[in-house]
């Protein structure tokens, strides 16, 4: 069959599976787009190209499918970027790809022409660029075979605009064979018993649950492998959701803001299990004093990851999946009373100061309305958020028991993720509840895409947390920089105009009472729907681990004893 | 310490860069890098010495492995290899000097390759320290220009000691420990 490239790259994505593609047209990419109007694909026209590569990221993340995102050449492509880095940092697996000028101007600085494969060269897994057009089937294929296989991530394909019009046989390659590409899979069985020992001796084991838990679809192996080892599970941000939250042997989030008990026990164990995790400095805070008294073992199927940020006792490198399989039937049932108990003693702890603990005093905080969003849903939506304080206060509020259903931009942190990868996580699930928690600086940053959700006619229900501050940022002012607030606060538009003009019902929510019914108006409309919370404008996120802090110095949410009289808030206290 | 890794990588436009800019992004300090072809025509060769401790030889290893396009990476530091470096050095040499010249560089096999009026070009192959060795020797008679190839390695014996096939040999990091 001779086919154009531009249809040859039609025919691959459709033999992938892909049934959605979020993307802009441009002068490079023009018989792609020409082509594709021949193919059963949707096409999702973004309003900026980062919408794009957020969208197939969240497409990722909630299907566990290869999520795709287009660009024209120049512009098109640099606008890909962050949505790009963002999918890197994760490890989500999306193909993105652009036009480039004819292969005989490269070089040249081309009207639109960008060093695009250069420019990505550190933020994808892999990249290609592709001059003809009998490369195109080949190089599709090997694409979303590395995106998807081994540690996920993105990878982005140029395809140079002659290659696109170019004539040339068509043949699907049944087969790849990359030669330098073999992802391991199994972890020799002498590790897995020097790691099978380390358990058995353990007194005061943690399992560390990192998003390769997640990606490995690993979590019944889990459930049984915590269960059968009696081993308490901390979550990284990302692994949230991959141990029912509600499971006794859940501790919750490690890190930065994560729950106290769940710091302690990881910093008083001697023994930590780290799975499909990387030790970001996120999560571990000062190295030198981090987990001083644990042995090691890391089950990680990216061999550059071992050894990187914390030296391991025994590494397992392999898919996480396969290693916890294996493992299970080498490790013995262990029983840890003592440790639980303690660990049980400071979760008592941790909960009287927690926010949940305080009376109604009118005022209407984030970690409420969470809260709130978490009862009326019964815990099921799925949740996309954005980068900020409400990001970590969703991650404290809405307790997840199932996998691929926590939606967040982790290791690079990108404000403006939340709505686009909402309305990518909707086409994977359109019919699903889908939550976007956002702040009103990150929301503001893609907030044209809320036409593209009107369009499409994206269920999905925003929850902004209008706090007219970069909350995140003055809180670090706040708590460092002697209050000092510098280019923090926000002067932001009517946002229930704003959501209205794009075409999407919204309202404005003002006082605790008024959130419940809220969040029913806004399930009860189909399509997208706005909320906007006007919340406490200068609270802070606890516990917090100062940056590069040892991990069990916490600055803690005082205890509040009067709350009834409307005290307000006491400095917090560093390391109590 | 020194350590020397062979890595295998596939023939294709941007693989050089792709080592290069790993080396640059991961802050990896790397002492030289030689590249060239091989007995199969879409294989290259690098070999990558530099100067690091056991676990950043290991986290270099693994990172290139991690590379698409690099086939298989070998920590040969330590093991039976033979190890050699070319360099090409002008020095400043009146006629009634050459001899001199030439009885240094003969001492370590080294040749004259290139003579003109007031210099020579001394070619020498060796391990590093003999190369080195011969340029302090040559050095007090004013060295005008030098090149190095960096090192190249190769395994002794008739096995290959190179896995076309990874996988093997614990390099996908486990049991590894330095
Ligand atoms: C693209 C980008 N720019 C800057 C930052 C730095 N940053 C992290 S959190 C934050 C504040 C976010 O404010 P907002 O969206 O209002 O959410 P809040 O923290 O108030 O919940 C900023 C500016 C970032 N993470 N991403």
């Amino acid at each position: 069959m001779i086919l154009t490239g531009a249809e040859i790259l039609w025919e691959c994505l459709t033999r992938e599976g892909v049934q959605v593609v979020f993307g802009y047209p441009g002068g490079a990419n023009m018989p792609i787009y020409d082509a594709m109007l021949s193919y059963p694909v949707h096409h999702v026209l973004v309003r900026h190209e980062q919408g794009a590569a957020h969208m197939a990221d969240g497409y990722a993340r909630a299907s566990g499918k290869v999520g795709v995102a287009m660009a024209t050449s120049g512009p098109g492509a640099t606008n890909l970027v962050t949505g790009i880095a963002t999918a890197m940092m994760d490890s989500s697996p999306i193909v993105c790809i652009t036009g480039q000028v004819h292969a005989h101007l490269i070089g040249g600085d081309a009207f639109q022409e960008t060093d695009v494969t250069g420019i990505t060269l550190p933020i994808t897994k892999h990249n290609y660029l592709v001059t003809r057009a009998d490369e195109i089937a080949q190089v599709v294929r090997e694409a979303f075979y590395i995106a998807r296989s081994g540690r996920p991530g993105p990878v982005l394909i140029d395809i140079c605009k002659n290659a696109q019009i170019e004539k040339t046989e068509f043949v699907y390659p049944e087969k790849i064979s990359l030669a330098g590409y073999h992802p391991p899979e199994h972890a020799p069985m002498t590790e897995l018993q020097k790691a099978a020992r380390l358990i058995a001796e353990a007194e005061r084991p943690v399992i560390l649950c990192g998003h390769g838990t997640i990606m490995s679809g690993a979590e019944e192996e889990l459930l049984h492998f915590a269960v059968k080892t009696n081993t308490p599970v901390a979550s990284t941000l990302l692994g949230l959701g991959a141990f029912p939250a509600s499971h006794p042997l859940s501790l919750g989030m490690m890190g930065m803001h994560g729950e106290a008990y769940c710091n302690l026990a990881i910093q008083n164990a001697d023994l930590l299990i780290a799975l499909g995790m990387r030790f970001d400095d996120r999560v571990t805070g000062n190295l030198r004093t981090y987990a001083p008294r644990a042995r090691k073992i890391h089950v990680e199927i990216d061999p550059s990851e071992v050894h990187k940020n914390v030296r391991v006792d025994v590494p397992l490198v392999g898919n996480l999946k396969s290693v916890l399989r294996d493992l299970i039937p080498v490790v013995d049932e262990q029983d840890h009373p003592a440790w639980l108990q303690q660990i049980a003693e400071w979760r008592a702890e941790s909960e009287q100061r927690d926010i949940l603990a305080w009376p109604d005093d009118g005022k209407l905080y984030v970690s409420h309305v969470v809260r709130d969003l978490w009862s009326i849903t019964g815990g099921g939506a799925i949740v996309t958020t954005d980068v900020g304080q409400h990001q970590m206060w969703a991650a404290q509020y809405y307790p997840l028991e199932r996998p691929n259903r926590w939606i967040t931009s982790g290791g690079s942190g990108t404000m403006g993720f939340g709505l686009p990868s909402a309305i990518g996580a909707w086409f994977a699930h359109p019919d699903q509840e889908i939550w976007t928690v956002v702040g009103d600086g990150g929301f503001q940053m893609t907030q044209a895409e809320l036409t593209t959700a009107v369009n499409e006619g994206a269920n999905i229900k925003i929850a902004l947390m209008n706090n007219n501050f970069l909350g995140m940022v003055r809180q670090w002012q706040e708590f460092f920089f002697e209050k000092r607030y510098s280019a923090v606060q926000m002067r932001n538009p009517d946002f229930v105009k704003i959501a209205e003009a794009h075409g999407v019902a919204a309202r404005r929510v003002l006082k605790p009472e008024e959130v419940a019914e809220a969040i029913a108006f806004a399930r009860a409309t189909p399509g997208p729907v706005l909320l906007e919370f006007r919340v406490e404008q200068e609270e802070a996120v606890y516990p917090m681990v100062p940056a590069g802090a040892d991990l069990d110095n916490m600055i803690r949410r005082p205890i509040r004893k009067k709350m009834a009289e409307g005290q307000p808030v006491a400095a917090p206290g560093a390391g109590d | 310490m020194s350590h020397t890794l062979i890595a295998l990588v596939e023939n294709k436009p941007g693989v050089l860069n792709r080592v290069a800019s790993l080396f640059r992004r991961r802050n990896f300090n790397i002492e030289s890098l030689n590249v060239g072809r091989t007995e199969r025509p879409e294989v290259s060769r690098m070999t990558i010495v530099m100067d690091a401790a056991a676990v950043e030889a290991r986290a270099v290893e693994a990172n290139l492995y991690k590379l698409v396009n690099v086939i298989d990476v070998q920590d040969v530091t330590g093991q039976a290899a033979v190890l050699r470096d070319l360099a090409l050095i002008k020095v400043r040499a009146r006629p009634e000097q050459r001899a001199e010249v030439a009885s240094l560089a003969g001492i370590f096999r080294g040749h004259i390759v290139d003579v003109a009026a007031d210099s020579v070009i001394v070619e020498i192959t060796g391990t590093e320290d003999k190369v080195e060795s011969l340029i302090e020797l040559l050095r007090p008679l004013g060295i005008l220009e030098m090149v190095r190839t960096g090192q190249v390695a190769m395994m002794r014996g008739s096995g290959s000691g190179v896995r076309y096939t990874p996988g093997a040999n614990g390099h996908n990091g486990n049991g590894v420990n330095p």
